[in-house]
C-alpha cells in the first residue's frame, strides 16, 4: 500500500499545483487518479515516485517514508517501482528486446541468455510477439505502450505507475491496455496507480478512485459510487459526455438515490 | 552540481565500457570524414596564402612550409578544429540528451534507479576525450598533406622546399601543446553540450534552442580556454 499524506507542491513561478493531498493506494488493486487535464495528476504521480519533491507531506511505501530516505535507500526502493510514461519513454537507441532487457542488465546478475528469456516472457505477457528486433520508432503507439509495460514489469515491481496509459490510443486498444494492466495487477498483487481522464478506464478498471480537482483531492470512491456522487465537480467531469449523462439518468431512474462523500 | 552527478562510479562497468565504445564511434569515428575534408582544404589554403603573403626576398623559401606547419600545430589542429567539432558533436550531444529529456526517457532511467547523468554523460565525455588525440593527429597529418598537394600539383612552391620547411626548426613542445589544449576543448564540448541537453524543459523547439546554445557556449569557452592555456603553456 502507498499512502500519501498532506502533500503540497508548488513551482518556482509561485503556483501551488497540489494542495494538501492525502490518499491511499491499495495493493492488488488498480488505483486510479482521475481529473481534468492540468488538474495535477502527473505532478502528484511524479511526487509519489520521487521525480519531483513536494514541499510538504509524507509518502509512505508500505510504511517506509520515501522523502526521508538516504540516496541508497531511494535507489533500492526504485528497483521495486515500475513506471509507464505518457509517451512510453522507450529508449530510441535500443530495440524492443533491448528496452525490456535494460533494467535486467542494470540491476540483476543474470546472464545474457537469462535476460533474454525473462524479457521474452514479459513481452509475451503483454501479448507482443515478433517485434523483438524492431526499434520503438518502427512500431505503433499501442505496441510501444505494451513494450513500456513489459519493461516496467521486467524486475517484478511491487509498485506500478502509469501516466495516462491510453492517451493517444484508439478506444479498442485502450481497453486492451487497461485490461492488461488490471490483469497484471491482480496476478502479481502489485500496487498499481493509473492516471487517467478516460471514463472508459474509470468504469472498466476503477477499483479505487481518487479524484483530483484543481490540485485538491476532492473525492474518493470506486466505480460503483461514481455515478451516484453529489460532488458537483466530479459530476461535471464524469458527465462531460452525453453518453454518460444518459447512463446516469438510467441508473438514477432505477434506484433513485444519491450517495455522497 | 551537474558534474558531481556525472562523475560518480558507474552502476555497471560493463555497461559503461560498452557505451563508451559506442560514443567513441558516434562522436569520434563519425567525425573523421569531416576532419579530413576540412584539414585537407585548410592545409592547402594556408600554404597558398603563406606564399602570397611572404613574397619577400628576405624570407627564405622554406618559410612557407614552416609557417604552415606551425599554424597547423599551434592553432588549427586544436582550437579551430574543436570550434568546428563543437558545431557537429556539440549539437549532436545536446539534441540527443535533450530529446531524451523531453520524451521522459531520462525520467524513465531515474525511476529505474539509474543515475541518468552518469549513465548518459560520462561515456560521452570519456569517449570524446579519448578519441580527441586521434582527430588532432589526423588533422595535423591531413593539413600538412594538403600543403604538400599544393606543392605537388602547382608551381606555387617546390616540393623540396615545402618538405624542408615543414621539418625546419621543429619544436616538439608545439605538438604537446596542441594535444593538451585539445583535451581541454574536448572536455568543454562534451560537458557543456550535455549540460544544455540534460536541463532542457519543454519540447522539440526547446531542444533546438538548447542545441544552438550548447554550440555557442562551448565555442566561447573554447576561445577563452585557448587564451588561458596559451598563456600557461607557451610562456
Ligand atoms: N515542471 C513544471 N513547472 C511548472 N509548472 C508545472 C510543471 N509541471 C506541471 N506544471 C503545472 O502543473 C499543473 C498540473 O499539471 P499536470 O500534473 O501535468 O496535469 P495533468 O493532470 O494533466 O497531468 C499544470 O497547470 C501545469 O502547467
Ligand atoms: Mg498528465
Amino acid at each position: 500500500m502507498i499512502e500519501v499524506k498532506n502533500v503540497t507542491k508548488s513551482f518556482d513561478d509561485g503556483r501551488t499545483v497540489l494542495h494538501d493531498v492525502s490518499a491511499k493506494f491499495y495493493s492488488g488493486k488498480t488505483n486510479l487518479i482521475i481529473g481534468q487535464s492540468g488538474s495535477g495528476k502527473t505532478v502528484l504521480m511524479k511526487c509519489i515516485v520521487g521525480l519531483m519533491r513536494p514541499e510538504q507531506g509524507e509518502i509512505l511505501y508500505d510504511g517506509r517514508d520515501y522523502l526521508s530516505m538516504s540516496p541508497d535507500q531511494v535507489k533500492n526502493l526504485r528497483k521495486e517501482i515500475g513506471m509507464l510514461f505518457q509517451g512510453s519513454a522507450l529508449f530510441d537507441s535500443e530495440t524492443v528486446l533491448g528496452n525490456v532487457m535494460f533494467p535486467l542488465l542494470m540491476f540483476t546478475d543474470m546472464t545474457p541468455a537469462e535476460r533474454k528469456e525473462r524479457a521474452e516472457f514479459c513481452l509475451e505477457r503483454v501479448n507482443l510477439k515478433g517485434a523483438d528486433h524492431k526499434y520503438p520508432a518502427e512500431i505503433s503507439g499501442g505496441m510501444q505502450k505494451r513494450v513500456a509495460i513489459a519493461r516496467a514489469i521486467a524486475l517484478n515491481p511491487k509498485y506500478l505507475f502509469c501516466d495516462e496509459p491510453n492517451s493517444g490510443l484508439d478506444p479498442k486498444t485502450s481497453i486492451v491496455i487497461d485490461e492488461l494492466l488490471s490483469d497484471i495487477t491482480h496476478e502479481y498483487g502489485m500496487t498499481t496507480i493509473i492516471n487517467t481522464h478516460d471514463m472508459n478506464s474509470v468504469l472498466g478498471i476503477g477499483e479505487n478512485i481518487v479524484f483530483i480537482n484543481k490540485g485538491y483531492r476532492d473525492w474518493v470512491g470506486d466505480k460503483n459510487k461514481i455515478f451516484r456522487t453529489s460532488n458537483e465537480a466530479l459530476n461535471e467531469f464524469v458527465f462531460a459526455t452525453k453518453l454518460f449523462q444518459e447512463v446516469k439518468d438510467y441508473i438514477i431512474s432505477h434506484s433513485g438515490e444519491h450517495d455522497g462523500q | 552540481m551537474f558534474m558531481r552527478k556525472v562523475v560518480s562510479i558507474p552502476d555497471r562497468w560493463r555497461v559503461f565500457f560498452t557505451r563508451t565504445v559506442t560514443e567513441i564511434s558516434k562522436l569520434g569515428v563519425d567525425s573523421i570524414p569531416l576532419v579530413i575534408v576540412i584539414s585537407l582544404f585548410i592545409g592547402a589554403v594556408i600554404t597558398i596564402q603563406m606564399k602570397l603573403n611572404t613574397t619577400s626576398p628576405l624570407m627564405p623559401a622554406y618559410s612557407v612550409g614552416l609557417a604552415t606547419r606551425d599554424i597547423v600545430l599551434l592553432e588549427f589542429s586544436n582550437s579551430i578544429l574543436c570550434l568546428i567539432l563543437a558545431g557537429k558533436v556539440g549539437s549532436n550531444i545536446a539534441s540527443e540528451i535533450g530529446t531524451m529529456r523531453v520524451t521522459e526517457q531520462i525520467d524513465a532511467l531515474e525511476i529505474m534507479g539509474v543515475n541518468s547523468a552518469n549513465y548518459l554523460v560520462l561515456p560521452k565525455v570519456v569517449g570524446f576525450i579519448l578519441f580527441m588525440p586521434v582527430l588532432v593527429a589526423l588533422c595535423i597529418g591531413t593539413s600538412i598533406a594538403g600543403g604538400y598537394l599544393v606543392a605537388l600539383v602547382t608551381d606555387i612552391i617546390s616540393v623540396a622546399r615545402y618538405e624542408y620547411g615543414i621539418q625546419a626548426y621543429f619544436n616538439e613542445w608545439y605538438v604537446w601543446y596542441g594535444f593538451i589544449k585539445s583535451l581541454f576543448f574536448a572536455y568543454i564540448i562534451a560537458t557543456v553540450s550535455s549540460y544544455y541537453g540534460y536541463y532542457v524543459k519543454g519540447g522539440a523547439l526547446q531542444v533546438g534552442t538548447a542545441s544552438t546554445n550548447a554550440v555557442v557556449s562551448s565555442s566561447i569557452l573554447i576561445l577563452l580556454m585557448d587564451v588561458i592555456l596559451t598563456k600557461i603553456l607557451l610562456q
